[in-house]
């Protein structure tokens, strides 16, 4: 079997949670598996890194480059190229970094390319057979990929479940002079933090959290009213933000908001998973979709197949009665 | 500016439950509704834009077959100047990588300052733009959200990563970028204007004409094949409600009102 990489992202000296994740998909393609964990970066944040999963990686190398302290996907991709044995597989997170590394890595290093895997189905051999999902979720599909020239695979954020065990002792390699110059044709500039928003939907018990389904922007205000009635907020997934409907501190996802509430009201949301990836504590959810295959109704606790436009309206009745009465 | 923009024809989720056939191996396709990769139609927005600002011609280009021509005459319509259909038996069953293949042999054929694509496809992996940059050696970058053009050699990019956080870019022409959804709004295309475009002819190329290697695309270059199709057993699942609607509406109110209150 081909030797495993893992590549970590960290920020801050801490190894981004999916480190473990990466580490047991590595275990669940070759179960005898001794795979390295590879990180690049810079001064003191990447020792405090790199030393940190000696505790769950045999092997660990570590790559330090001024030009490496912010990671500039294509800067790490040539630094890669420069230590990875040929036929190596190589696993990445699927979230922004991995998005622009794999694909340029898997070219220049000439092995087969497949994201955002799920579930690793099995290995026949030089033939690794994963498990993937399309259309947002709707349908899974088996994926074969040739793993004879080498692989770079990114693996979904929360698809795999650290391993339990003991804490073990692997040593940290220091990779840094096998680099040389690095340079790129893109620079980073800077971060620019998201502003905060009128409303705070993190603070709130109750969400009103609408998606596709609502339609159109004025139907904003029929999951306003309902809120209102509530006394809850009104958020939303990426497509709502997307068409403008909603302002972009609403949103609830990996690339939003991430929020603890209560009670998840999900209206007319399909359920991607970036967008469940934002909502955390385990809350009671109930999913309202006219789509009986939603992915949604997987997770939800509670589902219902009716339209939104004309479901929350007479929730909303039923709450101002309610208070009426009270 | 000469912008490429490579786009895909795909069903349409926000229209269509999408199912498994009998057969188990493919998804139902008889009724289903296609349209243009969301993602993809944002990406032909921004290049319309870009043009509008610093002048140029966009052209979008799709990998595919005779059916795939509606959405370049869509595009068209929006105001694309050019559409191409890249087409040819060989092709078929490209993984990302050939797909990858042949847009670079169309790309070295014209003269593109900027390429973009959608970041990712309904039924794809955000493979082809990064994939296409690695194999031109030029610079890339995914999940591009804003694109200001700095001079005739570079551009301004910001990049979409966690918590709504911004990463801002500088970048050197040629390059290729992938849009994520959100980055404008696209404007609407109406019946009037898709007649308007709809009898003009669309040029096609095929592996000969962009000197593209037949055997290391389609089926036999692949290294990564979809086996088949399925819908995995569910955990729990929800439990949904059965009742008429006012039997519904009292059941959620009675659950908000159990498990988070009312404020």
């Amino acid at each position: 079997m081909a030797p495993i990489f893992a590549y970590i992202v960290h920020k801050g000296g801490v190894a981004a949670d999916s480190a473990l994740e990466l580490a047991a998909a590595a275990r669940k393609i070759d179960p005898a598996a001794s795979p390295t964990a590879i990180l690049t970066g810079w001064g003191a944040d990447l020792d405090a890194a790199s030393n940190a999963l000696g505790a769950s990686y045999p092997e660990v190398w570590k790559i330090a480059n001024e030009a490496l302290a912010y990671p500039n996907a294509e800067l790490i991709r040539k630094a890669l190229q420069k230590v990875l044995p040929s036929n190596s597989i190589v696993l990445v997170a699927h979230e922004h970094f991995g998005i622009d590394l794999a694909p340029g890595l898997s070219v220049k290093t000439n092995s087969a390319l497949v994201t955002d895997v799920l579930d690793i189905a099995g290995v026949d051999g030089a033939s690794l057979k994963v498990v993937r999902q399309e259309f947002g979720g709707q349908v899974s599909a088996h994926v074969r990929c040739d793993i004879s020239s080498g692989a770079v695979i990114t693996i979904r954020p929360g698809a795999f479940k650290p391993l339990e065990g003991t804490p073990i002792r692997g040593g940290v390699i220091d990779k840094s002079s096998d680099i040389g110059a690095l340079t790129a044709g893109r620079r980073y500039l800077e971060t620019i933090v998201a502003e905060a928003g009128d409303v705070d939907i993190t603070k709130f018990n109750v969400l009103v959290s609408i998606g596709r389904g609502i339609q159109e922007k004025d139907n904003v205000a029929i999951a306003q009213e309902l809120a209102d009635a509530l006394g809850a907020a009104v958020s939303c997934s990426r497509p709502v933000v997307d068409a403008k409907w909603m302002e972009k501190s609403r949103q609830v996802g990996s690339s939003g908001k991430t929020v603890k509430p209560k009670v998840y009201l999900a209206c007319g949301i399909s359920g991607s998973f970036q967008h469940l990836a934002g909502i955390k504590g385990s809350p009671f959810l109930i999913a309202i979709n006219k789509n009986p295959k939603a992915p949604i109704f997987q997770v939800a606790d509670v589902g219902i197949v009716d339209d939104i436009l004309e479901f929350l309206p007479e929730l909303t009745n039923k709450v101002r009665e309610l208070r009426h009465v009270a | 500016m000469e912008i490429l923009v490579c786009a895909r024809r795909v069903p349409d989720t926000s229209e269509n439950e999408i199912q498994l056939n009998s057969a188990g191996n493919d998804i139902e396709r008889d009724e289903l509704v296609y349209s243009i990769n969301e993602a993809d139609n944002y990406a032909v927005e921004e290049a319309l834009q870009i043009v509008a600002r610093v002048g140029g011609t966009v052209t979008v280009a799709t990998v595919g077959g005779e059916d795939d021509e509606e959405i370049l005459r869509r595009e068209m319509a929006m105001g694309a100047n050019h559409g191409v259909l890249i087409t040819d038996e060989a092709f078929i069953g490209s993984d990302g990588r050939g797909i990858a293949t042949i847009l670079k042999g169309f790309v070295q054929r014209g003269k593109y300052d900027l390429i973009l694509t959608g970041i990712q496809a309904e039924d794809g992996g955000a493979q082809v733009g990064g994939m296409l940059a690695a194999l031109l050696d030029y610079p890339f970058a995914s999940l591009v959200n804003s694109i200001e053009v700095l001079d005739g050699k570079k551009l301004k990019v910001s990049r979409e990563i966690e918590g709504g956080n911004k990463e801002i870019n500088e970048i050197d022409l040629p390059c290729v970028l992938s849009i994520q959804t959100g980055i404008n709004e696209p404007r609407y295309v109406g019946m009037k204007g898709i007649r308007q475009v709809a009898s003009l002819p669309i040029p096609t190329c095929g592996a000969a004409d962009l000197g593209v290697d037949a055997s290391a695309v389609g089926e036999t270059g692949a290294k990564v094949k979809r086996v088949d199709y399925f819908v995995p057993a569910l955990g729990k699942g929800a439990e949904i409600l059965h009742g008429g609607r006012e039997e519904n509406v009292d059941k959620v109110l009675e659950l908000v009102t159990a498990k988070g209150g009312l404020k």
